[in-house]
């Protein structure tokens, strides 16, 4: 579980995180949704430690990152897996040699006892073929199931999610969704999505967080983002003709 | 004052990358990846400017001799001079910081706008430990650059002054040969491996701390061939003021 308590942070005298609070509970997949501009990197990354906060706490199943001491700091972050918006694979590194990275780095495995776990995670993100193919090589979709895989080959207790819907055509969109989905169940892990895709809200977000402007402006589950009335959340999500039709279907259907 | 920003922060990242270090296993194939792109990959470049350089000294110091007073071994004695104490170790170096330096900023800059630091760091790896430890350590081999610079630039004297009937070969050889100080040997040694320090770590600096985007890896490298080029004139001063005079 991971919560965060009123973080703020700022660059160059501006305020992008004013005091932002939540948690994120084991086993679900959190979404942080917003329009451009919001917040929403700046808060994912506060969270990975690449940024660090100002004011506030963020805490890791009740240890307060920072209070943690460099060295628990980087052994916290072993536990962690993140998925870049823009996938993040080494070039120099063929798509097994990515995956395997973070095994070579933190364990003593032998080659062939990490070898299998590769085979493992990538046959788990149904990438078979692909272990010899530099990422300049592969799609666009094939780039984020790899660091995917990369992102769970240490098991870890932590998955963040940077846009990985981003630039991918609606059939990987959703194949993508559905595999972060099913990580997150299948070994209980605490993940958190950057998203703009609506159809992620709608499918997977059984948390959600909207921001607005650095603030927190609502909360709840996928099923309540139908029902609320928040002007800020509407406006957002309902924004297209499509998805107010759904809405208002999905509303008619729970009246009747 | 953002020059004394710059400053400072570059030596807070000198502390970064000495701390932490990164798997040996690993370390080691990366150090032989920056051993055969930094120094395996430059040998050509500075084994030709290095051979047609020193025949320019040569036939230049040549044709500059109208004295006849003057001895004809000068031509090989100027030549060694210039090219053991400054061509071979500065000269070469600049070169190296428009070949290397933008090499380093670039391929760290690239990696800083496509994320890949980032995701270093999120695994918990010290990302400067990893990406500028081995080339450091990789650029302690540059001396021998030098040193084959060194051998070819006084050949290429030799062998212009010869085919261009500038000098005889027992003239040039004398020249060589003549009032050698050993000391000038250990001191080209002593700056080239100093500036081989500021070849991987001034680049980096400027490739790991650059933000934007691909034009902005671009403008890093500029800059990085610069700052490189400035900070080896300036050390090159300081050396030799302190080492010979």
């Amino acid at each position: 579980m991971i919560e965060v308590k009123n973080i703020k942070k700022s660059f160059d005298g501006v305020e992008i995180l004013k005091g932002i609070s939540t948690s994120f509970d084991k086993g679900k997949t959190n979404l942080i949704i917003g329009q451009s501009g919001s917040g929403k990197t700046v808060f994912l990354k506060s969270l990975l430690g690449l940024f660090t906060p100002e004011e506030g706490s963020i805490l890791f199943d009740g240890k307060d990152y920072k209070s943690l001491s460099d060295k628990e700091k980087r052994e916290l972050r072993t536990e962690m897996g993140m998925v870049f918006q823009g996938s993040a694979l080494f070039d120099s590194m063929t798509v097994s040699e990515n995956v395997m990275f973070p095994l070579r780095m933190f364990t003593n495995q032998s080659v062939s006892e990490m070898q299998d776990r590769v085979d493992f995670v990538l046959k788990r993100v149904n990438l078979i073929d692909a272990h010899h193919k530099f990422p300049a090589e592969t799609s666009g979709g094939m780039q984020k199931r790899v660091a995917i895989a990369r992102a769970i080959v240490m098991n870890p207790k932590y998955l963040f999610c940077d846009e990985p819907n981003s630039g991918l055509d609606p059939k990987t969109a959703i194949v993508i969704d559905n595999l972060i989905q099913e990580i997150t169940d299948e070994y209980n892990i605490t993940t958190v999505i950057n998203t703009h895709d609506m159809n992620s809200v709608m499918e997977i977000g059984e948390k959600i967080v909207f921001l607005k402007n650095g603030y927190k402006a609502w909360e709840g589950t996928n099923k309540e983002i139908f029902k609320t009335d928040n002007e800020s959340v509407t406006n957002f999500v309902y924004s297209s003709d499509l998805f107010k039709k759904v809405r208002e279907v999905y509303l008619k259907e729970l009246k009747e | 004052m953002i020059y004394l920003e710059n400053i400072g922060r570059y030596f807070l990242m000198l502390k970064s990358v000495f701390s932490k270090m990164t798997k040996w296993s690993m370390l080691r194939n990366l150090i032989f990846k920056e051993i055969d792109d930094l120094i395996i990959g430059s040998m050509g470049i500075v084994c030709f400017i290095a051979f047609f350089v020193g025949g320019v000294v040569a036939i230049q110091t040549a044709l500059n001799i109208t004295n006849p007073l003057i001895p004809k071994y000068l031509v090989g004695f100027a030549t060694r001079q210039s090219v053991i104490l400054e061509f071979a170790p500065t000269f070469i170096s600049i070169i190296m910081a428009g070949k290397v330096g933008s090499f380093i900023t670039s391929s760290i800059g690239t990696m800083r706008v496509t994320e890949q630091i980032d995701a270093l760091e999120v695994m918990g790896v010290n990302s400067l430990n990893y990406l500028v430890f081995p080339k450091i350590v990789a650029l302690s081999l540059y001396p021998f650059v030098i040193t084959i610079a060194m051998f070819l630039g006084v050949l290429g004297g030799w062998m212009a002054s010869i085919y261009g009937g500038f000098s005889t070969s027992a003239d040039f050889i004398q020249g060589l040969q003549i009032e050698f100080i050993p000391f000038h040997v250990t001191y080209a040694f002593i700056k080239t491996f100093v500036f081989s320090f500021v070849l991987a770590t001034v680049p980096s600096f400027y490739g790991y701390y650059m933000k934007g985007g691909a034009l902005e890896v671009g403008k890093a490298s500029t800059t990085s061939f610069v700052w490189t080029s400035v900070v080896i004139i300036l050390i090159n001063y300081l050396i030799t003021q302190l080492l010979l005079t």
